[in-house]
């Protein structure tokens, strides 16, 4: 294993791990606001296919990110009209969405099964970035939709943790009942981040179909959505962690599929089953950590607010 | 203008609308659906009554209705349990997984013992891993409080692949034209069936385990319990009650449930075991948990609905309509459920400039 060799499986973790990024940024913008989102997965293959069938016919590839995020933002508004207006339950809205996602991405791209992308998001080296020594080549030689990830990174951080209308969405997500009589609109926020977070997710699956494959198959998140969820509980709430996070998952898929090219005789699907299993290990690390002091959930994450009740 | 609307919680819920509230969503879901279809260019017509037909409109298309509908009470009796504690189990489809692979392990291993003792011991074996995955997540889920909707899900896509790399990889049928499936069951290893139809013993599982269910939930310390700490952790820890044990337990007997689905899909119907051979069986028992608010008898009636949805998308599949429309239309059915919850949760009341009108 020669330093060219670890490069190249890093800077595959980068490109392996952006769609898990971008799509672990909008969740922690809609948790922040008290809004839990499991529907991540199938705003993913909406964006996914969405995506795809707009970089199809349009040719533009920047127009099916546009599609994807307005896919994505579209179903996440159904989560927040379900769930903020008519206060139902988050974990099974998530679950519908999922369920609905999956099903209007087959639906929507059965046409487009096995169809070539003439022309995909392709790695851009960034002249003088791309000349530091180890990170350059890891970090600097990627598509644009990988810069838009480490600009988003930064963005939102600064949005969470800098900004008034940050501290506003911390406070609609920790205690709504406080947030409101601040004069903060808790459904607006609420609604605003929720959405933001669909296109987010949208981006996330766009990346699968017009970078990552680039091509649209079914159901080709493949539990993506659910690792993004994840994360995002390792990330505690924090865009920077994410990136870190994103990137360690994006290292276990790229490793465990190099590691099929070596003659190590395992069986392909039990490299396939690394990334779910890591998954499980590092949610019970992170939830051990949470546990022993530290930076935990939004307070009011997953309870509809009722200014009745308040 | 603002406040004019406000909603106050019900106290009681009304029964009526708990029946009403399902059935306009499951009405107004084919609506949407239909729409959709139009929009994208298929006759909404033609899809539905194909769907119907393939689903009812004939005795094969009920008797394959009834075929479907069997994973799904089973998956939504098992998931139940769990959503009765709050537990949300979204691991049914791997606890399926799991129980068809050691109902299958038997059934390759064990071909010529009788079928009285074999078919007992896939029912237990299979009973068995579906348990296994779910304690799996239970026990970090009991001790820690780790999330397990995220781990159960998680194992769903391990499970899965576990089945592959068997079918793909050593129970590969040798005669199998490289297909991913296991050789044919003996016959000692495969569940009866009724008469000439494809419906077999699983559905005695089905409704023998909604029965027992039913009398847990009301008459047995441990469906006390469990609906003790479902509706409030605080006050069963306050009475004694071991959450920890609880949950472990609940996940147990959810998971076993599933894996029965999984035993009773590959010894009554399959009689082999395929690569991928759930189309999601263990999500749809979410839909069905869900709409029928828990109630066995109800699951059990929502389940032939949606084995009919299923039936029938796979007659649409041949008129040319992609299947994947029976997801969007379960999707949609949760969508509208949800969103009418509020009516059966909710008083709607209106507070006009003097008076109140109440609608009910």
């Amino acid at each position: 294993m020669d330093a060219s060799f670890i490069i190249t499986v890093l800077a595959a973790a980068v490109t392996a791990g952006t769609p898990i990024l971008f799509a672990s940024l909008g969740e922690i913008l809609t948790e922040r606001s008290g809004v839990l989102n499991l529907g991540v997965e199938g705003m993913m293959l909406a964006g996914a296919v969405a995506g795809f069938m707009l970089a199809l016919i349009t040719g533009n590839l920047w127009a099916g990110v546009l599609a994807a995020m307005l896919a994505g933002g579209m179903l996440a508004l159904i989560h927040a009209l379900l769930t903020v207006t008519l206060k139902a339950n988050q974990v099974v809205s998530g679950l519908a969405l999922t369920i609905f996602g999956t099903g209007l991405s087959g639906y929507l791209g059965k046409e487009l099964l096995g169809l070539p992308l003439p022309n995909s998001f392709k790695s851009v080296k960034l002249d003088f970035f791309s000349e530091i020594p180890i990170l350059g080549p890891i970090l600097f030689n990627q598509d644009p939709l990988v810069y838009l990830s480490f600009a988003l990174v930064l963005v939102l951080w600064v949005l969470l943790f800098r900004t008034r209308a940050g501290l506003n969405l911390r406070a609609v997500g920790e205690n709504p009942g406080a947030a409101d009589s601040l004069g903060v609109s808790v459904s607006k926020t609420r609604y605003l981040y929720t959405i933001l977070g669909g296109m987010l997710a949208g981006i996330g699956g766009a990346y699968l179909s017009l970078a990552y494959a680039p091509s649209w198959m079914e159901n080709m998140t493949a539990g993506r959505g659910w690792i993004a969820v994840a994360l995002v509980i390792f990330a505690r709430w924090n865009p920077l962690y994410a990136l870190l996070g994103a990137y360690m998952f994006g290292a276990i898929d790229a490793l465990g599929f190099r590691i099929q090219t070596f003659d190590l005789n395992i069986s392909p699907y039990f490299l396939s089953m690394l990334p779910y299993l890591f998954t499980i290990i590092v949610l019970i690390a992170s939830t051990r950590r949470l546990r022993t002091g530290g930076v935990g959930a939004p307070q009011a994450l997953g309870v509809a607010y009722n200014r009745e009740e308040r | 203008m603002k406040n004019l609307i406000r909603l106050e919680k019900r106290a009681d819920s009304s029964s009526t609308l708990n029946l009403l509230v399902p059935t306009c969503s499951v009405i107004m879901a084919l609506i949407v659906g239909a729409i959709f279809l139009y929009v994208v260019g298929h006759s909404p017509i033609k899809a539905y009554s194909a769907m119907f037909k393939g689903g009812f409109g004939s005795m094969y298309g009920i008797g394959e209705t009834i075929v479907k509908s069997i994973p799904l009470m089973l998956c939504a009796l098992g998931i139940s349990l769990a959503f009765r504690m709050q537990l949300w189990n979204i691991g049914a489809e791997g606890q399926l997984y799991m129980g068809a692979f050691g109902a299958t392990w038997l059934a390759l291993t064990f071909p010529e013992t009788p079928a009285i003792i074999l078919l007992p011991a896939m029912f237990l074996v299979g009973a068995a891993c579906g348990a296994l995955w779910g304690i799996i997540p239970a026990i970090p889920r009991a001790v820690l409080g780790v999330n397990e909707i995220i781990t159960t899900l998680m194992l769903n896509y391990v499970a899965i692949l576990w089945v592959s790399y068997l079918v793909y990889g050593p129970w590969r049928d040798p005669d199998g034209f490289n297909f991913p499936l296991t050789a044919v069951f003996s016959a000692n290893a495969q569940l009866p069936t009724f008469g000439d139809t494809r419906i077999h013993a699983g559905l005695l599982f089905a409704l023998i385990i909604a029965i027992i269910i039913h009398i847990a939930m009301k008459h047995s310390r441990f469906g006390y319990e469990i609906r003790i700490t479902g509706n409030s952790p605080a006050a069963a820890k306050y009475a004694g009650m071991s959450t920890t044990k609880n949950i472990i337990l609940v996940m147990m007997f959810s998971g076993a449930i599933c894996g029965i689905a999984g035993m009773a899909e590959a010894s009554g119907l399959m009689h082999r075991l395929h690569a991928n051979f759930s189309p999601g069986y263990g999500y749809t028992g979410i839909i069905i948990a869900w709409l029928s608010k828990l109630h066995p008898a109800a699951m059990v009636i929502v389940a032939i609905l949606f084995g009919g949805l299923q039936a029938g998308g796979f007659t649409l599949q041949s008129s040319g309509v992609p299947a994947a429309i029976v997801l969007m239309l379960q999707g949609l059915i949760l969508f509208f459920v949800l969103g009418g919850e509020i009516l059966t949760r909710y008083r709607i009341t209106y507070h006009g400039k003097s008076k109140t009108v109440e609608v009910q």
